[in-house]
């Protein structure tokens, strides 16, 4: 039975239409088609913004020359990667939150509120009680923003399950009243700096974790893969279940490694600044030679971000309450007869989100080594579109985490795109992602009725 | 057949209301082990929710439920399964974007030692149930959303006798089924009595009725118009108590 020629089940899931090459090997190596479209836009998006300059020094008569691009640079690609991280954590709750149904307005007024409450603490309540520079403070400032992002989501989840309000208007109202309280916090003042050691969350040139840690995070995510692929294979074979025929794992294995240790090389080969070379010299009482080259490696929020993909993918999927997640999505009376206390898992759930927004406003204020009331203002919206754009249904019962996260890079390249290519002003950005999101869900439409 | 000793199940004077509609005023039936009581009536008789009291889907607002002679509380869906109580609900009530195996152990899902859902154990042990079910049934990894209406329904029968059941609700479980799947249904009926589970069964086709219940209880505008013994009556008096709402004078 472990023939691995023999029909799967999905085999008739398949479209009717004679199975080419490329239906085959979709099929045997079972990679989801929605996945390739949106990596097929991100390269698109990437590379048109890439030939630009090119394209555009030609419409004026010049030479065409590549050299001109500045978007696929280890630089820019790096500064993507920690942009796309706050977003991409908040998504990846968007997702959850969406599936049942609800939505959440006020994610960025809680990142104006807890991060303006984190501010207070660290440059002002803390320093005084126990010292400045004091270790503890980075992490009772991080503990306390998690805690509080918690409460604010745990009394929304509270007014949408236990009271029957539309989670529309309790946290449309939450957007409104948090972003006040932020304001109040601090009567609209800007706390500044941070504590140096929370600054490192935010991703900085010291937020880094360096060329060798980058090594040992691509090498350690290439054993979790494989050991993915290994495990999955040996759960098939125990159950007699249809198997990916072993080339297709292979390919599997491969290309995902490859990405993996392609990351590594990118974010290795986007070296410091020379004046922060010489700062850490002088830091560490080192003599470096000039022009010595020191890799930055994956930044903090960027770990931070994949810790938080691993984690809600392995909710999401593996757990019960992931389940009962999509069932209430897909089914919420059916939820309710399963026996299922659905209004505890939406509790769960938007108290999970407040928890994404309080990280978020954590990794904001630290990269921003300030606290503004005005922090995460309009990231509601961008959070939500780069969960849409991740191919969430807005109708609930589907979505995935990693699509949210693709989306949140979706629309971050766009809008770091437009800044490179020097429509910076922020009204053509706004434009671009709008027109992304609306054609990103028309797309999906267009897919899913190709796909019944 | 004679009914002696506990009933498995009683539900005694059970009255609902939704918005000053008396859905179910003051019924009374009960169910022994190995026994098949049919639930007929027109639509909107209150049937459904009547066995909706008993599976945990709705709180009575009046009357008792008694399991084995001892009332129970019944409040919510997980009661009655802790009473060993199974249902097929007339809307099946599966998640739609879920696969069979997820539907058919939803809120009872295997779990690892480390506390993850065991997918592939649960798929397996959902294959060999629906083999005996439904052995054209193939379509494991899809949501339930791509079956058609009679798979839907092996679906949700798979969840109802998987569990071991001591009593059985099935509300109109034939509705979606052709003739060759719902004469499998009527012998899986007849296997669960066998094994002296009890079954209600809510059946239009008058003829299932005959062939499959041994004692039939009707009711009319929420109200029960009688109970009988099904070999001792005629098709025809059955069809008139649901027609007019009244029991037969010799079956009285
Ligand atoms: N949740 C509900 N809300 C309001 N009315 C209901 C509800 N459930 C059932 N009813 C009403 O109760 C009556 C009985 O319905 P039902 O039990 O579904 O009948 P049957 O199953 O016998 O066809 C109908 O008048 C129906 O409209
Ligand atoms: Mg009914």
């Amino acid at each position: 039975m472990t023939d691995t020629n023999s029909p799967t089940p999905s085999a008739s899931a398949m479209p009717d239409a004679q199975p080419g090459a490329i239906t085959r090997f979709l099929h045997a190596t079972e990679i989801d088609t929605r996945l390739l479209g949106m990596v097929g836009a991100l390269l698109l998006i990437w590379v048109g913004f890439h030939l630009y300059p090119a394209i555009s020094s030609v419409m004026r008569g010049g030479a065409f020359d590549l050299g001109l691009g500045n978007f696929l640079t280890p630089r820019n690609l790096w500064n993507l990667s920690v942009q796309t991280s706050y977003i991409g954590i908040m998504a990846t709750g968007m997702v959850l939150v969406i599936i049942i149904r609800c939505i959440d307005l006020s994610v960025g007024s809680i990142i104006g509120v807890t991060g303006m409450i984190m501010g207070l603490l660290q440059a002002e309540y803390l320093p005084p009680l126990l010292g400045l520079g004091h270790p503890a403070i980075w992490i009772i400032t991080a503990i306390v923003g998690l805690v509080v992002g918690v409460m604010i989501g745990a009394f929304h989840g509270w007014l949408i399950a236990y009271r029957g309000i539309p989670s529309f208007i309790v946290t449309l109202g939450g957007l409104l009243i948090w972003r006040g309280m932020a304001f109040l916090s601090a009567s609209g003042r800007t706390i500044a700096p941070m504590d140096e050691k929370f600054a490192l969350l935010g991703g900085g040139p010291y937020g880094t974790v360096g060329a060798v840690g980058s090594w040992i995070v691509g090498g350690l995510a290439c054993l979790g893969l494989i050991y993915l692929l290994i495990s999955g294979r040996s759960q098939r074979r125990k159950h007699d279940f249809p198997q990916r025929p072993v080339w297709a794992e292979v390919f599997l294995g491969a290309v995902g490694c490859g990405v993996i240790l392609c990351a590594v090389l990118l974010v290795n080969a986007y070296p410091w600044a020379k004046g922060i070379v010489a700062q850490y010299a002088e830091r560490t009482g080192q003599t470096l030679p000039e022009g010595t080259f020191i890799s930055h490696g994956f930044a903090i929020p960027v770990l931070l971000l994949i810790g938080v993909g691993i984690a809600m993918t392995i909710l999401m999927t593996r757990t019960r309450f992931g389940r009962y997640v999509f069932a209430i999505g897909g089914n919420p009376e059916a939820a309710v007869l399963a026996g299922i206390n659905t209004r505890w898992v939406t509790l769960k759930v938007v108290s999970l989100m407040g928890a994404l927004a309080g990280l978020a406003a954590i990794i904001v204020s630290a990269r921003q080594n300030s606290a503004t009331n005005a922090m995460g203002e309009l990231d509601e919206l961008y959070v939500i579109a780069a969960a849409v754009i991740g191919g969430t249904s807005l109708a609930g019962g589907s979505g995935t985490v990693y699509g949210a996260i693709l989306g949140a890079l979706v629309i971050l390249s766009l809008q770091s795109g437009m800044v490179l290519i020097g429509f910076g002003d922020g009204s053509y950005q706004k434009i671009v992602v709008g027109t992304a999101l609306v054609l990103a869900v028309y797309l999906d439409i267009l897919y899913r009725k190709k796909v019944k | 057949m004679a009914n002696t000793g506990t009933p498995l199940v009683e539900l005694r004077d059970i009255s609902i209301s939704f918005g000053g509609i008396k859905a179910v005023d003051h019924v009374t039936v009960d169910l022994y082990p190995g026994e098949v009581v049919g639930l007929l009536g027109h639509n909107g008789a209150g049937k459904s929710t009547l066995i909706k009291c008993l599976s945990g889907a709705y709180k009575a607002d009046g009357g008792e439920i008694l399991i084995n002679g001892e009332k129970v509380e019944i409040s919510n869906p997980r009661d009655a399964r802790a009473q060993n109580i199974e249902t097929i609900y007339q809307t099946l009530a599966l998640a739609d974007n879920l696969d069979a195996a997820s539907n058919l152990f939803l809120g009872r899902e295997i779990v690892s030692p480390m506390g993850f859902v065991d997918d592939s154990t649960m798929e397996a042990e959902t294959r060999k149930i629906l083999k005996r079910l439904n052995p054209n049934f193939r379509k494991f990894n899809v949501p339930v959303s791509a079956l058609s209406g009679g798979q839907r329904q092996s679906v949700a029968i798979a969840r109802a006798v998987y569990f071991n059941a001591k009593i059985l609700i099935m509300d109109e479980p034939t509705a979606a089924l052709g003739p060759q799947e719902t004469q499998m249904v009527a012998e899986l009926i007849q296997e669960l009595k066998a094994q002296g589970l009890g079954i209600f069964l809510i059946e239009h086709d008058i003829h299932n009725v005959m062939k499959l219940c041994d004692r039939a209880s009707v009711m009319k505008n929420g109200q029960l118009v009688g109970t009988v013994n099904v070999n001792e009556v005629t098709d025809e008096d059955i069809l008139s108590m649901i027609i007019l709402g009244k029991k037969p004078a010799k079956a009285a």
